[in-house]
C-alpha cells in the first residue's frame, strides 16, 4: 500500500509554526488562548511575539468577545481553544459578537472529532461543524492534514471575515505535497473513479484514501474528494460527482446530523438527487479510548467506508433498474 | 463635589441636551410601538455627558481610528444612544422614527454595521465589557490614547461573563477602559435585589482589582468629575457605579418595573411629553 509509509505530524504543530511565520509578516495578527497554549501550539507565537499573545485563562467566552473588540480596532485575532468549547461554550459570543457584525476573527478549534481519543466525550468536538455551519457569515474549514492546515491558515489571513478552522488532536498522515495550492470553497479531487464518490473532510480524507485502495482491489473505482471548506461548500464539485458516479458517500469525524453529510445532502436533494450514504457518528457520543479503537467501535474506519460504499453500490443498481 | 470645576453654562447646556434626549426617547419608542424606555431614561445623563462633552469623536467620520469608543452593553437601552447619536449629527434625526421598522438603520438592539456611530453590536447581555477589554488591549498595542467606555446594566451584572471580563481587565491593567454601571435597581421581572441580589457591588469590583467610584448618575457634576478621575487612573481600570432612577424624567415611569420594555399608549405618550416639554 502506498499509504503504509506516510509521514505523521499533528495539525496543531503545523498550525503553531505557521502562526509564527504569519506573525512576522502581518503585524496586526494577535493570538488569544485559554490556558491550553501548549496543546494548541500557540505558545510558539507567544514566545516569538509576547506583546501580541494573550492568555485569557480558563475563560473562553471572555476570550472570544475580547477578540471581537480587537477586530473592531483592525487586529486579526486568532482565537484558540478546543472545538467543544469554541462551538458550544462560546457559541453565542461567536454568533452575536463576531458573525453578526462579520468581524475578522479566526477561531481555530483543536480536538475536533472522536479521534481526540482518551480524554473522552467532554473534549471530543463532534457537533461543532453543524453548529458553525448554520451561523450566517461564518466560513467553516476543516483541513485534512498538516500541509492543508498550513495553507488554509495562510489563506485565512487574507480572507476578511469570521472563520472557523477545525483541527484534529493527534498526529495524522501527511497526504499533500509542500507546494499544494488551496482555494477556499474549492474541493480537491484526490482520486478519480466512476463507480462511487467518497466525499470526506478532515482526517477522514486519509481513511477515504485507504478505502479507495481496498475498493480498487475489488475492481470498484471511487472518486475521492477532500472538502476542506465545508462552508461555503463546493456545490459544483458535489453535483459533478453525483452526475459522474450517481452514488455519494460522505465521511466525517462528526455527528452525521448537521455536518458534512447534511451539507452534501442539502445540495443533492436540491440539484441532483443521487443515492447517498453517511459515515460518521450515528447521533451518539463517543467515549475514552485510542483513536483507532474508537474509529473501529463507532464505525469511522476505512473498513466502514468500504462497507458503506458497497452497500451504496447495491442501492445505486436498484435505482437504475 | 467641587462645583467650581465645571462652568454653570456647561452644566445647563448638558441638562438641556438631556431633556431633548428624553423627549426623543419617548417620541421614538411611542412611534415604534415597542422598545425599552425605563433603562433608556435612567442612562440619559451618562450618555449625554459622554457624547456631548467627554468623548473624542467625529460624527462625520464615525470610523475614525483614534476616536473614543462607547459600548452600550445594556443594548436594550439603545433609544438613548440613538437619540444622542442623531443629536450629535451621526445621522438625520428623522431616522429615529424608523426605530424597529423593517429596513431601518436603527435595529431593536444596536447594530454596528447598520448605524453610524455605533462602535459595537450589543443587546445580548453580558458581552460588552469583554469587547471593551479587546478594544482597550488594541489601544495599548498600538500606543493609542483613545478611551473605551462600557455602560452596563445592574441586572446585567448577574451574567457570569461580566466577571470574566472584570478579571481580565484588571489583569491587563486596562486603565484606558471605564465601566459605568447604570444602577437603577430594577430588571425585567422586578427588583434586582429580589430577583438575584448583586450587592455588595462596590466590593465585588474592588475584589476583582478595579477602582470603584460611586455617584448620582443624574448629576452632571458628579458624572463629569468621576469620568475625569477614571481617565486619570494608571494601571487600574475604573468602574463608576451610577445610582439612577429607572424611567427618570417621566414621573409615572419612574421606579416602575413595567416600563422596562413597553411603549406608552397615546394617552401616556401625551402625558409624558407634556411633562417633558413643560420642563423647558
Amino acid at each position: 500500500m502506498i499509504m503504509s509509509n506516510v509521514m505523521m505530524m499533528t495539525m496543531r504543530e503545523s498550525y503553531g509554526k505557521t502562526l509564527v511565520k504569519l506573525g512576522e509578516k502581518y503585524k496586526n495578527i494577535v493570538v488569544l488562548d485559554a490556558d491550553i497554549s501548549k496543546s494548541t501550539c500557540t505558545y510558539y507565537f507567544g514566545k516569538r511575539f509576547p506583546q501580541r499573545w494573550f492568555n485569557f485563562g480558563v475563560a473562553e467566552q471572555n476570550m472570544v468577545s475580547a477578540a471581537a473588540g480587537l477586530a473592531t480596532c483592525g487586529k486579526i485575532p486568532f482565537v484558540n481553544t478546543y472545538a467543544v468549547f469554541a462551538s458550544m461554550r462560546a457559541c453565542e459570543q461567536i454568533r452575536t459578537m463576531i458573525a453578526y457584525p462579520c468581524l475578522n476573527v479566526k477561531i481555530v478549534a483543536s480536538h475536533g472529532g472522536i479521534s481526540t481519543g482518551w480524554d473522552g466525550v467532554t473534549h471530543q468536538g463532534t457537533e461543532d461543524i453543524g453548529i458553525m455551519r448554520c451561523i450566517p457569515n461564518m466560513t467553516v474549514v476543516s483541513p485534512a492534514d498538516p500541509i492543508a492546515t498550513e495553507k488554509l491558515i495562510e489563506i485565512s489571513v487574507k480572507h476578511k471575515g469570521p472563520m472557523y478552522i477545525r483541527l484534529a488532536r493527534n498526529p495524522c498522515p501527511i497526504i499533500y505535497g509542500d507546494d499544494e495550492k488551496f482555494t477556499l470553497g474549492k474541493a480537491k479531487i484526490l482520486k478519480e473513479g466512476n463507480d462511487v464518490t467518497i466525499v470526506a473532510t478532515g482526517i477522514m480524507v486519509f481513511e477515504a484514501l485507504k478505502a479507495e485502495e481496498v475498493l480498487r482491489s475489488k475492481g470498484i473505482y471511487a472518486r475521492v474528494v477532500d472538502i476542506h471548506t465545508i462552508k461555503p461548500i463546493d456545490e459544483d464539485m458535489i453535483v459533478d460527482s453525483a452526475k459522474k458516479t450517481n452514488a455519494i458517500l460522505t465521511a466525517e469525524d462528526h455527528n452525521i446530523l448537521g455536518g458534512l453529510g447534511s451539507a452534501v445532502a442539502e445540495i443533492l436533494c436540491r440539484s441532483y438527487p443521487a443515492p447517498m450514504e453517511f459515515v460518521g457518528l450515528k447521533d451518539t457520543f463517543g467515549e475514552s479510548g485510542s483513536p483507532q479503537e474508537l474509529f473501529k467501535k463507532y464505525g469511522l474506519s476505512h473498513k466502514h467506508i468500504v462497507h458503506r460504499a458497497l452497500k451504496l453500490l447495491k442501492r445505486k443498481k436498484k435505482v437504475k433498474v | 463635589m467641587r462645583k467650581g470645576q465645571y462652568s454653570q453654562k456647561l452644566i445647563s447646556n448638558l441638562e438641556k441636551k438631556a431633556l431633548r434626549i428624553r423627549q426623543l426617547i419617548i417620541e421614538m419608542v411611542y412611534r415604534a410601538g415597542s422598545g425599552h424606555p425605563g433603562g433608556s431614561l435612567s442612562a440619559v445623563e451618562i450618555v449625554t455627558a459622554l457624547y456631548f462633552h467627554i468623548m473624542r469623536i467625529r460624527p462625520k467620520e464615525p470610523h475614525w481610528e483614534d476616536r473614543d469608543r462607547f459600548i452600550l452593553s445594556k443594548g436594550h437601552a439603545c433609544p438613548v444612544l440613538y437619540a444622542a447619536l442623531a443629536e450629535r449629527g451621526f445621522f438625520n434625526i428623522k431616522e429615529l422614527y424608523t426605530l424597529r421598522r423593517i429596513n431601518s438603520i436603527l435595529q431593536g438592539h444596536p447594530d454596528m454595521k447598520k448605524t453610524p456611530g455605533v462602535d459595537m453590536t450589543s443587546g445580548s447581555l453580558g458581552h460588552g465589557l469583554s469587547v471593551g477589554v479587546g478594544m482597550a488591549l488594541a489601544a495599548k498595542l498600538d500606543n493609542k490614547d483613545y478611551h473605551v467606555y462600557v455602560l452596563l446594566g445592574d441586572g446585567e451584572l448577574q451574567e457570569g461573563l461580566i466577571w470574566e471580563a472584570a478579571m481580565s481587565a484588571a489583569h491587563y491593567k486596562l486603565d484606558n477602559l471605564t465601566a459605568i454601571v447604570d444602577y437603577n435597581g430594577l430588571q425585567v421581572d422586578g427588583k434586582v435585589s429580589d430577583i438575584m441580589e448583586i450587592a455588595p457591588v462596590a466590593e465585588k469590583w474592588k475584589s476583582f482589582g478595579w477602582k470603584v467610584l460611586k455617584i448620582d448618575g443624574h448629576n452632571f457634576y458628579q458624572i463629569l468629575e468621576s469620568i475625569e478621575e477614571a481617565k486619570s487612573s494608571r494601571n487600574v481600570p475604573v468602574v463608576i457605579i451610577a445610582h439612577t432612577v429607572k424611567g427618570k424624567g417621566v414621573s409615572f415611569m419612574e421606579n416602575v418595573v413595567d416600563w422596562h420594555g413597553k411603549a406608552p399608549t397615546k394617552e401616556e405618550y401625551k402625558l409624558a411629553m407634556r411633562e417633558l416639554y413643560g420642563k423647558k
